[in-house]
């Protein structure tokens, strides 16, 4: 499903006139499609450098909360702490939120190593798709495009309805589903964060009022 | 050339920033603490807020369909996913763009 966010990131790539090289390259250096994103159109655009690397890093500030939830629930004593930081890169929104629905029925101790196998494949598979989507780019009718970029949300949609298990985050869900369009409306560059923060601050109040 | 790598590894060590720190913060969080709590709403209502944002108020391609033919593709994948099959993902994703494609045609 991840492929479909790529072989269009693929195919945005090489309309702008990215080397193919370096779109491939991105979907392992960045490892965001947000990002991704920004990068190429940024570049594209002729934006000023450093305005375009901190475009890059706001678009993934998501990844400090994910990263600081996810890696207490892979610890374990048997591992060396360099294995979380490259576990960390390996981070994207696809995995954690696989992650989240697979560690409940998962021993502790074999989290860490799941979590590298999947997250390997997944990187393989999205860079494969950024190179098939560049290469196709011209073969595709707009229409079956347009259906390849609806199912990125339609993915999440499913998988995020049905990994409710607990209350927090069912409520968490919830409130940031009703904070995201909020806060892009307040701040576009910043609404990611923002809806974040406000929906979540929200969820944990309601959690520990009711 | 040369420099468009390296503003892509300059993009990369960015992204990394809050990765990195993420790691190094979580140490001290007990999963059952009050703080990994509130950080796990966050971070579920950051991608809840990233996806509705996607359906509700689209930028790019998306944003050539419809709020209709979006709602309609989403109760598509929604109905096939919990009704139709046992949360089978793929068919669920499948049944929501081909729900979109049809509208569109």
């Amino acid at each position: 499903m991840l492929v479909a966010g790529f072989l269009g990131f693929g195919a945005l790539a090489a309309a702008q006139q990215i080397p193919l090289g370096v779109a491939v390259a991105s979907t392992a250096v960045i490892w965001a499609l947000p990002g991704q994103i920004v990068f190429v159109e940024m570049h594209s655009l002729g934006a000023p450098l450093a305005a375009l690397v901190i475009a890059v890093m706001v678009s993934s500030a998501r990844f400090l909360p994910m990263t600081m939830m996810l890696m207490p629930e892979m610890r374990d004593e048997r591992h060396r702490a360099w294995k979380y930081y490259l576990a960390a890169q390996l981070l994207s929104l696809s995995g954690w939120t696989m992650a989240v629905v697979r560690f409940p029925q998962m021993p502790r101790a074999q989290r860490l190593s799941w979590w590298y196998g999947f997250t390997l494949v997944l990187m393989l598979v999205s860079a494969l798709s950024t190179a098939l989507g560049y290469l196709g780019a011209d073969r595709l009718p707009p229409l079956a495009r347009l259906a390849l970029v609806f199912m990125v949300p339609m993915y999440y949609l499913l998988i995020l309805t049905g990994a409710v298990q607990t209350r927090g985050a069912a409520l968490g869900l919830a409130c940031g589903a009703i904070a995201g369009p909020l806060a892009y409306l307040a701040s576009p560059e910043w609404s990611v964060p923002l809806a974040g923060v406000a929906g979540g601050s929200a969820a944990y109040l309601i959690l520990r009022r009711t | 050339m040369t420099e468009l790598w390296l503003l892509l590894a300059a993009c990369g060590v960015a992204t990394y920033l809050w990765r990195g720190p993420g790691v190094l913060l979580s140490a001290g969080i007990d999963p059952r603490s009050e703080a990994f709590t509130w950080i796990s709403c966050v971070a579920y209502a950051i991608i809840a807020g990233v996806v509705s944002r996607m359906l509700v108020m689209p930028t790019g391609a998306l944003a050539e369909t419809t709020a209709f033919e979006r709602a309609v593709g989403s109760a598509a994948a929604l109905g096939a996913y919990f009704w139709l099959t046992k949360r089978n993902l793929l068919v669920g994703v499948a049944a929501g763009a081909a729900a979109l494609w049809l509208l569109k045609l």
